[in-house]
């Protein structure tokens, strides 16, 4: 038994595993901004600031690409190469889609006088979602090595498991927006 | 004993056979990719090992300068005026300067040396070769963990030498002294050198951490399950899990510290005046940073004490040729300790305004470590109990390792009592317990894992006398300094301040206090005295001649004297059974790379 056990251990790639637990750190920094934004939320004077409207259409943008990447996944296992090209391009420019219109959306608020000067709740919200845009543009950089060796003449490179590692991330900065859409939309 | 010495010529006739073999593993390597920018797991060991003893010399040495400002308030040394210039003008230490001391030994120590130091120096020189790996899971984020601390280190050193000086608000950076650059020199560009500094050394704990969590889960050799695994590898993996999960808390908190800093946020800042000044900020919070700071604060603790705990346990058990007693319960105690490391961060708060109902809880589960704090105590007392101890260097600092844990851990369970924290908060009965159960003592882990692995990083032994010099002063000396603090500390002599003969209730220290400097003063010199011990034996120590010097039975005696990168030379050695059979069945010990007899007795 115990000797089955650590054979099925190994079959996960060690980089894979790497991952899982830095996304547990992630996550514990995010846990760790957002207890603090409760435990300020709660004192006096506190004043929520409003999403902007354009986080609904980066929501959508981040949500698509989640799609896209898992479909790029596929096309490689099935050695659909110019499918794979696609796709993988296709998630990177919804990425940066994503960070564009989080810009935006700050730029809006900026102008409402929600400045770091001005309102505690503003700064928490420019921060966390700054850093949590700071982790899709890593994302996004991960997307691009891969894409460049998915074209580089040299060598043929089918393995998938770049391109898993790349998508578990992305889906984790997925769903780490949508916890912090809701966390804004509810306490806010 | 004719069954021991035909164990011993039968390990030794390995290594022969293994030495032919060597010369296959030889791919070219520069000097820069073999010593520098190295990707084996020994050498990045050796690196953090080097440079936390660098750090070490150094923190201690701030100490030295204060104690000697806290035990000769009057005196005056111009050769401290020669040394540190405008900071000991007229050979007198300055205010600031002895506050920036007190900071950079806090923080260096903590961080520096017993984090990167220790957990640094044996996660990654143990967890390969204790669980029989050619290296770590990434061997190259592995030597980006090292060059981070690199760079972490210049930082933190070049802040010595700016102008206003390093930070000096104590080394937990409370704001508003870590906030505002008007609150003292300090925290100008000593605190942004501090907080660049520090966010280095996240990342590089991060990195190592990740790696050694991958490492030990994935990468263990054939049959060796997790309840085969020595508990040093125990140790380090909840250490990195420990790590792992509260660096990235602290690592926020610094982020709103930085805003608040150059951005204009209020995130600790609210309703300031300085200098006569109002300041802008409001609706800000210092405690929030307590609360983020002490998050992950508090598991730094157990982040200090847990590697050497793991060593410590391989120690006595090889040393006293016993098994270790209650290897589950060991590991049981390490898995509370790590949890419960997790949910008592408050207790650094009870004066804070803290709510005295939530602070029952903290209270509570603060003095329940001491359950597995005592398991491991009892464990570590029946492990040496009637064994055949052979009193090592090593061996010398892991009992006294148990000493001062016990010594060290007892206060604790005054000062984790709300109640009474508010008489003890913030004296020098906090400075003896910290400095007791996880400085010193982690220390003495350190000093055993170096006497007892010394042998694999460097082919040589360390010279003995030396050593036991090394230890008996050091041991004296850690109780009589921090001895008589637990009584200044009742009497209520309060840290941090900078001449106590001022203080019409605190004159009566006056000798005390200069005997606790004249003792840290002589405790140092031994520390230089190991430290010539160390790089003298490096070259000139008495040569390892047989694979297992001290008849373990871990994977790391197994390899060959001198292992190159991919430490086995043929093929990793499955293991068939745990790693604590000594005495078993009339062997005195048995290697985990030996299959289980036919008539061997079925209990461990």
């Amino acid at each position: 038994m115990e000797k089955v056990m650590s054979e099925t251990n190994k079959k996960m790639h060690p980089h894979k595993f790497t991952l899982w637990v830095a996304i547990g750190s992630i996550t514990m920094m995010f846990a760790g901004f957002t207890s603090a934004y409760i435990v300020k939320s709660n004192q006096a004077g506190w004043q929520p600031v409003q999403m902007p409207k354009i986080f609904f259409v980066s929501t959508v943008l981040i949500l698509l690409s989640s799609g896209t990447i898992y479909l790029a996944y596929r096309a490689l296992k099935n050695r659909e190469t110019g499918k794979y090209k696609n796709l993988v391009s296709l998630t990177a420019v919804l990425g940066l889609g994503f960070v564009v219109t989080q810009f935006l959306g700050f730029k809006e608020l900026w102008q409402q006088n929600i400045t770091f000067k001005e309102s505690v709740a503003g700064s928490f919200f420019y921060i966390i979602t700054g850093v949590h845009a700071l982790h899709v543009i890593g994302g996004i950089i991960a997307l691009i090595v891969i894409f460049a060796r998915a074209f580089s003449a040299k060598t043929k490179y089918y393995s998938a498991t770049p391109v898993e590692i790349a998508g578990i991330y992305w889906h984790f900065v997925d769903i780490l927006w949508m916890y912090l859409f809701v966390f804004f939309l509810l306490v806010a | 004993m004719s069954e021991t010495t035909h164990i011993h010529e039968h390990v030794t006739s390995v290594p022969h056979e293994a030495h032919h073999e060597v010369h296959h593993e030889h791919h070219h390597e520069t000097f820069l990719t073999k010593y520098v920018f190295s990707q084996d797991h020994k050498t990045i060991a050796k690196q953090f090992l080097i440079t936390g003893m660098f750090w070490a010399v150094l923190g201690g040495f701030f100490s030295v300068v204060f104690r000697l400002q806290l035990g000769f308030p009057d005196a005056k040394f111009p050769w401290l005026e020669d040394l540190l210039g405008e900071w000991a003008r007229g050979g007198q230490l300055q205010p600031e300067a002895y506050y920036a001391l007190v900071t950079m030994h806090g923080t260096v120590l903590v961080f520096f040396v017993l984090t990167a130091g220790l957990s640094g120096t044996f996660s990654n020189l143990l967890i390969p070769l204790q669980c029989g790996a050619r290296d770590m899971a990434s061997p190259f984020l592995n030597m980006l963990s090292y060059w981070f601390f690199f760079i972490a280190s210049i930082v933190m050193l070049s802040s010595l030498f700016v102008q206003t000086g390093p930070f000096s608000g104590g080394w937990t950076a409370y704001p508003p002294l870590s906030a505002l650059g008007q609150a003292s020199p300090g925290s100008k560009v000593g605190m942004d050198l501090w907080l660049v500094s520090m966010a280095l050394f996240v990342v590089s704990a991060l990195l190592g951490g990740l790696n050694y969590i991958a490492t030990v889960l994935n990468m263990r050799t054939k049959g060796m399950s997790m309840t085969r695994l020595p508990l040093t590898i125990w140790a380090f993996f909840f250490t990195a899990v420990l790590g792992v999960l509260s660096f990235p808390v602290l690592f926020s908190g610094f982020i709103l510290l930085i805003f608040d800093r150059h951005f204009g946020t209020s995130f600790y800042l609210s309703d300031i005046y300085i200098n006569g000044q109002a300041l802008p900020n409001e609706g800000g919070s210092a405690i929030l940073y307590q609360h983020l700071f002490w998050f992950l604060g508090h598991p730094e603790v157990y982040i200090i004490l847990l590697p050497a705990m793991g060593m410590v346990s391989e120690i006595l058990s090889v040393n006293s040729r016993k098994p270790i007693f209650g290897y589950m319960a060991m590991i049981g105690s390490l898995f509370a300790i790590t949890i419960l490391a997790f949910l008592v961060w408050a207790h650094h708060m009870f004066v804070t305004g803290l709510n005295p109902f939530l602070g029952a809880f903290f209270v509570l589960l603060t003095l329940l470590i001491a359950v597995p704090s005592a398991i491991k105590v009892f464990n570590w007392l029946t492990t040496i109990w009637r064994g055949n101890i052979r009193f090592t260097p090593a061996m010398m600092f892991a009992i006294g390792f148990v000493s001062l844990f016990i010594s060290g851990g007892l206060t604790g369970i005054f000062l984790g009592n709300s109640a009474l924290d508010i008489h003890l908060h913030d004296t020098y009965f906090v400075i003896a317990h910290f400095h007791i159960v996880m400085g010193v003592a982690s220390m003495f882990g350190m000093f055993a894992g170096i006497y007892h692995w010394y042998p694999k990083m460097y082919g040589r032994y360390l010279n003995n006398t030396l050593g036991y010099v090394h230890f008996w002063i050091t041991m004296v000396g850690a109780y009589l300094i921090f001895w008589p603090m637990h009584y200044t500390g009742l009497a209520g002599m309060p840290r941090r301040y900078y001449d106590y003969s001022i203080w019409e209730s605190f004159k009566r220290f006056t000798d005390i206090n200069q005997f606790i400097s004249i003792v840290a003063i002589i405790v140092f010199l031994t520390q230089i005295l190991f430290i010539f011990n160390f790089f003298y034996s490096i070259w000139k120590g008495r040569k390892v001649t047989t694979q297992n010097p001290w008849g373990a039975n871990t994977l790391e005696w197994t390899t060959p004297i001198n292992p190159g990168h991919g430490n086995w030379v043929g093929e990793i050695p499955e293991v068939h059974r745990w790693a604590y059979d000594y005495g078993k069945d009339g062997n005195e010990f048995i290697s985990q790379t030996t299959p289980v007899g036919e008539n061997e007795s079925k209990d461990h």
